[in-house]
């Protein structure tokens, strides 16, 4: 479901085709609802050693995130701090993911390749950014840790069901249409790059 | 106190120290990051800035950690040769690690390589990183922290390049890594070059440059030179906070460099990401200490 209050948009889970197909790159989001972590060991069982996710996430984000979380017998498990991680460390994984999954909501930090935006334009899904390295105010979006799964992994690669409240802001990144922000930027800054090193070069000729 | 008593509260205050460093960034840090919101007009990118200052006073607030990956921890002592507990200071900082895991908490972010299990408590073999430089003759000790980000950490490289590359080689090597993967590394990025003979020695002085406090320089006239265009240079690329664009990419570039065989030219970047948890402590040999990095910090037994 989406809506728009106070005017921030916000969408909640269970997602529907029609919420993540009218996104488009470059909007600014919230989420209400279900999120599951997920990240490389993760990616690894479900695509490299062909295990079944345990979870069903098809209507859910997924994030790319390793929580630091606290567990104590009075309050069970509390989420200290969570924010996303390099999501192009997935890259590898991500088409046959979202193959295999159903997922179509994915967040996490900076950009990801052209094998994910051909999912995401194959399959419906969406990849979006939160900003990192805030994992405090991220924190006091999770409400409750609802379930964990693969503990095995550690605590930051294991899978953690969590249900948040406002999360974000959330920047789509690559959207259903298969345009990716982060591809075209990149492109921008190889060409500013290659002017600076002409530019530096003749300058250290002066100096050196 | 008794020897055992000076080891146990050495202990104590480098585990609340890394702890701290966890929950709250250096000075010269939040003072960069204030710079660079007050410069800023892009709307998108101040909105990320302000994001970052609401999570640094809710760490503070909360006495939680600011980012979630509490890294790798990596020191780098220079002590004293006439320390009194230098024979137990590896020991002490390990001991220090598994405590602030538990206390603060860290995130267990070490696994061992080939058993590929996570050790639960930071340490393993080889961690925390430990770098020693023995100053003849002192009876003090100095340790730098950090807490080293996966994200930051991973676009890190080294090689060695041909001379006759020159300086713009060094230049192409840095920026060409900044380009591919600086987007990713939550910038702005404190960006460390090392100049050496090798891949070891370049990588190690690309860490140390890491190390530096924000706004200096060089005392080689040339070297802080390169320091400037380079930070030029990379802003000028409009990488921006969290790579959505942006006037700022870098808190600094720092260059450490050493002397070389006339026929390599080895270079080493690595990266710090915008919460860059360095710290600085000095201890004198009765165990009284400074933190230069962080002059909140106390020790309260």
């Amino acid at each position: 479901m989406t809506e728009t209050i106070n005017g921030k948009t916000i969408l909640s889970t269970p997602f529907t085709e029609e919420d993540i197909l009218a996104l488009r790159a470059g909007d600014v989001i919230y989420i209400n609802g279900d999120i599951v972590t997920g990240r490389d060991d993760v990616h690894i069982r479900v695509i490299a050693e062909n295990m079944d996710l345990p979870a069903v996430i098809n209507d859910k984000a997924l994030m790319h995130a390793g929580p630091i979380v606290k567990c104590s017998e009075e309050s069970g498990f509390e989420v200290i701090a969570i924010g996303p991680t390099t999501s192009m460390r997935m890259e590898k994984f991500e088409y046959d993911f979202i193959k295999k999954t159903g997922v179509r909501f994915i967040i996490g930090k900076g950009g990801m390749g052209e094998r994910t935006a051909e999912a995401c334009r194959e399959f419906g899904a969406v990849h979006c950014v939160l900003p990192a390295g805030n994992a405090v105010v991220t924190a006091l979006c999770a409400e409750e840790i609802t379930g964990v799964e693969w503990l095995d992994l550690g605590m930051a690669e294991a899978l953690w069901n969590i249900r948040v409240k406002g999360l974000g802001p959330l920047i789509v990144t690559i959207d259903s249409g298969g345009r990716n922000l982060f591809a075209e930027r990149k492109k921008e800054i190889a060409r500013r790059k290659e002017e600076q090193i002409e530019e530096i070069g003749k300058k250290l000729e002066s100096i050196l | 106190m008794t020897r055992k008593e000076r080891i146990q509260m050495m202990t104590d205050i480098m585990a609340s120290f890394i702890g701290y460093t966890a929950v709250h960034l250096p000075d010269d840090v939040i003072s960069k990051l204030r710079e660079l919101r007050d410069s800023e007009e892009d709307p998108a990118a101040l909105s990320i800035y302000d994001m970052m200052f609401e999570n640094m006073r809710l760490a503070s607030e909360l006495g939680r950690p600011s980012c979630q990956d509490t890294g790798f921890v990596q020191l780098r002592i220079e002590c004293g040769s006439r320390f009194p507990l230098i024979d137990e200071l590896e020991e002490i900082l390990r001991c220090a690690v598994i405590t602030a895991t538990n206390n603060t908490p860290l995130r267990p972010n070490v696994v061992e390589t080939f058993d590929e299990i996570n050790t639960g408590n930071n340490t393993g073999t080889g961690a925390p990183s430990i770098s020693w430089k023995i100053v003849p003759g002192w009876d003090g000790c100095g340790i730098y922290t950090y807490l080293a980000g996966g994200g930051c950490s991973l676009p890190g490289h080294a090689a060695v390049l041909m001379p006759g590359e020159g300086y713009k080689g060094v230049v192409r090597f840095v920026l060409d890594r900044i380009a591919e993967y600086g987007t990713n590394a939550c910038p702005p990025l404190y960006v460390g070059v090392g100049i050496a003979n090798s891949v070891d020695t370049a990588a190690m002085l690309s860490k140390e440059a890491l190390f530096r406090p924000l706004g200096s320089h060089s005392p080689n006239e040339k070297a802080a030179e390169m320091e400037r265009m380079l930070e030029d240079a990379i802003n000028t690329m409009g990488i921006g906070p969290q790579g959505m664009g942006g006037k700022a990419s870098v808190l600094g570039v720092s260059i450490q460099h050493a002397a070389r065989h006339t026929a390599t030219l080895g270079v080493g970047v690595s990266f710090g990401c915008w919460t860059h948890r360095r710290g600085h402590i000095v201890f004198e040999r009765d165990l009284s200490f400074v933190t230069e990095t962080h002059p909140g910090f106390t020790f309260v037994q």
